[in-house]
């Protein structure tokens, strides 16, 4: 047994799943445990070791001024923090607010405004604190995590992919489904991850890893008008999980314009 | 490579019901016939069972950005032409271990991957993909670095090829010379004739295993008309190409339009996902990837396809070569049609169109080629 990592799993504004993806490695979670002290992840364990920590993976996006105080804590407890999913890396879905304005909708969803204490936006981690590393996706690759992990432990530096999701559609034989079927497609400006899970089913990617490097929004967009896709399902396209990703953000914004 | 219009060679007609002891006799010789099929309702290269397998009655619609699979009014085999899919995908395979390495007491000790290639017998091989097998031979087998899976791959498999009688929109072998009749390269060859005259394989033996192979076939004596409806529908194929890649002045052309502007205008609609690259039977770039194992005492190392649109690609200590669209689609263009030719001695491009058709974007690199020689750049 080598070293250990003393390691904790914190949760902001999300849906869990991505904490869940570390609960998911089940063949590996034994292993897991020779190498890894957990010593604060609420979703798996109410038993609570205090900071500092090694490594902290961080779920979810800044919405509210507490968590905004929050985070700032996390990174002092950190000798590493690495933002998970798309939340963390983007803004998550919930930052489709940053597109309306706050004072409109809230009246409208609550019966007590005043006891609503929120952002106007839904942020990233990176927006707030220095992230060192951030693995993309909604949810996350557990075996992305994973690698991560082995990475951190054994001193190397985590291999992010760098490439779009039709390079993963290729490699597996799955036939493209914006060219075989007409489908849209947000493949060639996703970042690989998911294993082209939707292509493989017949459905176009709907983005969850996010922009890829150098992702070239508006030209996927004009092959989407091409395809005879409405600019009202153009902005759609691009606003989801990764809404507030910066390409994703300037593209549907770019349609707002002609819709 | 000779005319593509002529076919020659030991010829006899197999009837279309025989088509089923081709199958049957390559499976008694130990092969494993591959070749295309249909699953879950796209058109790829799969294992075959027999003629059933293949996607008779159908036709193929290929363009720039669009493909799409069609009911014909026939019940031919060979009524479609290419799909994504290429025999790269068993000579080259996308994903291919390579070898796993082992720390024990300190030391190190490496195995080399054992990777299985059965006997194939690739049955549908067209002319176009004849021509890349050939340029993948060129790069893979001729040395100074020898790849082993792809000898042993190519050292067994069989090649059944067939002869285009029509053409897609995306086609463009006539005008390089590589189709769309296969003149080398090949075991066997046929030319599929079904119309009112019945329904008829051509056969043409390429080879001696491709003779032995064919005096074990029932057969019949080819016909004078025959001969010449094969001939007519070829020709015809051939015709039927509006597509074209003129190749004169390459590779000089390229090396002097490094800073032609057309570079800016294809960038702008390149999208840098890799499709036309990954999806080229004749390129071959890779990358490897590594794995270990959670305590760090065994690894593994691992062959990807890799191309010339990804950012990595070009990465070297320091920082990466081509940062932007503009030159990662530069540097595919300018190796394909230009650099390749001092390298390799021949073109990168058989005019299958697959590139054109599977690339999003809709990029045709004829056109840009066009484009490139239309402007002369600024001195
Ligand atoms: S299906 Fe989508 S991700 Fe896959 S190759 Fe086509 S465009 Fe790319
Ligand atoms: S460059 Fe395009 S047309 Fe030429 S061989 Fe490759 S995929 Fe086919
Ligand atoms: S030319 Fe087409 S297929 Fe090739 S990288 Fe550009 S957009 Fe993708």
């Amino acid at each position: 047994m080598g070293k250990r990592l003393k390691v904790a799993v914190w949760k902001f504004a999300s849906c869990d799943g991505c904490q869940l993806s570390l609960l998911d490695l089940e063949d590996h979670l034994l292993a897991l445990a020779d190498h890894l002290d957990i010593a604060y992840f609420l979703e798996a364990s109410s038993a609570v070791t205090p900071g500092p920590y090694d490594l902290s993976l961080v779920e979810g996006s800044i919405t509210t001024p507490a968590d905004a105080k929050r985070i700032k804590r996390v990174r002092q407890l950190s000798k590493l923090v690495v933002a998970i999913g798309a939340c963390a890396t983007a803004g998550g879905i919930q930052a489709l607010r940053n597109f309306a304005d706050i004072k409109e909708y809230i009246p409208v969803v609550y019966a007590h405004p005043e006891y609503i204490k929120t952002l106007d936006q839904s942020t990233p981690i990176a927006q707030h604190i220095k992230v060192d590393l951030e693995l993309p996706g909604c949810p996350i690759n557990k075996y992305q995590l994973l690698e991560a992990v082995k990475a951190l432990l054994h001193g190397r530096r985590p291999r992010p992919a760098s490439e779009s999701v039709c390079t993963t559609c290729k490699r597996q034989g799955i036939i493209c489904v914006l060219v075989a079927e007409g489908v849209p497609c947000l493949g060639p400006v996703t970042e690989t991850g998911c294993g082209a899970l939707c292509p493989a089913y017949h459905r176009g990617c709907y983005g969850c890893f996010g922009p890829k490097e150098n992702p070239n929004t508006s030209a996927l967009a004009a092959c989407f008008r091409r395809l005879g896709v409405a600019e009202a399902d153009i902005i759609r396209l691009f606003r989801t999980f990764n809404a507030g990703a910066e390409a994703f953000r300037q593209e549907s914004l770019a349609h707002e314009k002609n819709h | 490579m000779s005319s593509p219009l002529l076919l020659s060679g030991a010829t006899a007609i197999l009837p279309a019901a025989a088509f089923h002891d081709l199958f049957a006799l390559l499976r008694q010789e130990g092969f494993q016939p591959v070749g295309p099929t249909i699953r879950n309702g796209h058109l790829v290269l799969d294992c075959l069972d027999g003629p059933d397998g293949l996607p008779r009655g159908w036709t193929t619609e290929a363009e720039a950005g669009r493909f799409r699979l069609q009911h014909r009014q026939d019940t031919a085999y060979w009524g479609f032409n290419l799909g994504q899919e290429s025999w790269k995908k068993f000579l080259f395979p996308a994903r291919l271990p390579v070898v796993t390495a082992a720390k024990h007491h300190g030391a190190i000790s490496y195995a080399p991957a054992a990777n299985h290639v059965p006997p194939y017998a690739f049955i549908g091989v067209r002319a176009c993909e004849l021509a890349a097998i050939w340029i993948q031979d060129r790069i893979l087998l001729s040395g100074p670095v020898i790849d082993p899976h792809y000898a042993a791959c190519r050292q067994a498999a069989l090649i059944v090829a067939v002869n285009c009688t029509e053409a897609d929109d995306a086609c463009f072998c006539a005008s390089l010379g590589t189709g769309p009749a296969a003149t080398a390269g090949f075991d066997l060859a046929l030319t599929e004739l079904c119309g009112e005259g019945g329904h008829f394989f051509l056969v043409q033996a390429g080879s001696e295993r491709g003779e032995r192979l064919l005096a074990h076939l029932p057969q019949q004596p080819v016909q004078e008309g025959q001969w010449q409806q094969a001939q007519t529908l070829v020709a015809a194929a051939a015709r039927s190409q509006t597509r074209s890649l003129a190749t004169d002045g390459l590779p000089g052309l390229l090396y002097d339009r490094t800073e032609h502007p057309q570079w800016d205008d294809v960038a702008a609609r390149c999208l840098s996902c890799g499709n036309c690259a990954l999806v080229c039977p004749t390129c071959f770039c890779f990358s490897m990837a590594e794995e270990t194992d959670l305590e760090n005492v065994t690894a593994s190392r691992w062959r990807l396809w890799d191309v010339c649109h990804n950012l990595d690609h070009s990465y070297i200590h320091g920082g990466w070569l081509r940062p932007s669209s503009k030159a990662r689609y530069r540097q595919w263009l300018t190796h394909k049609l230009g650099a390749w030719l001092d390298q390799f001695g021949c073109l990168g491009c058989t005019g299958c169109g697959r590139c054109l058709v599977w690339c999003p974007a809709a990029i045709d690199l004829t056109a840009e080629l066009q484009a490139l020689r239309k402007f002369p750049p600024k001195e």
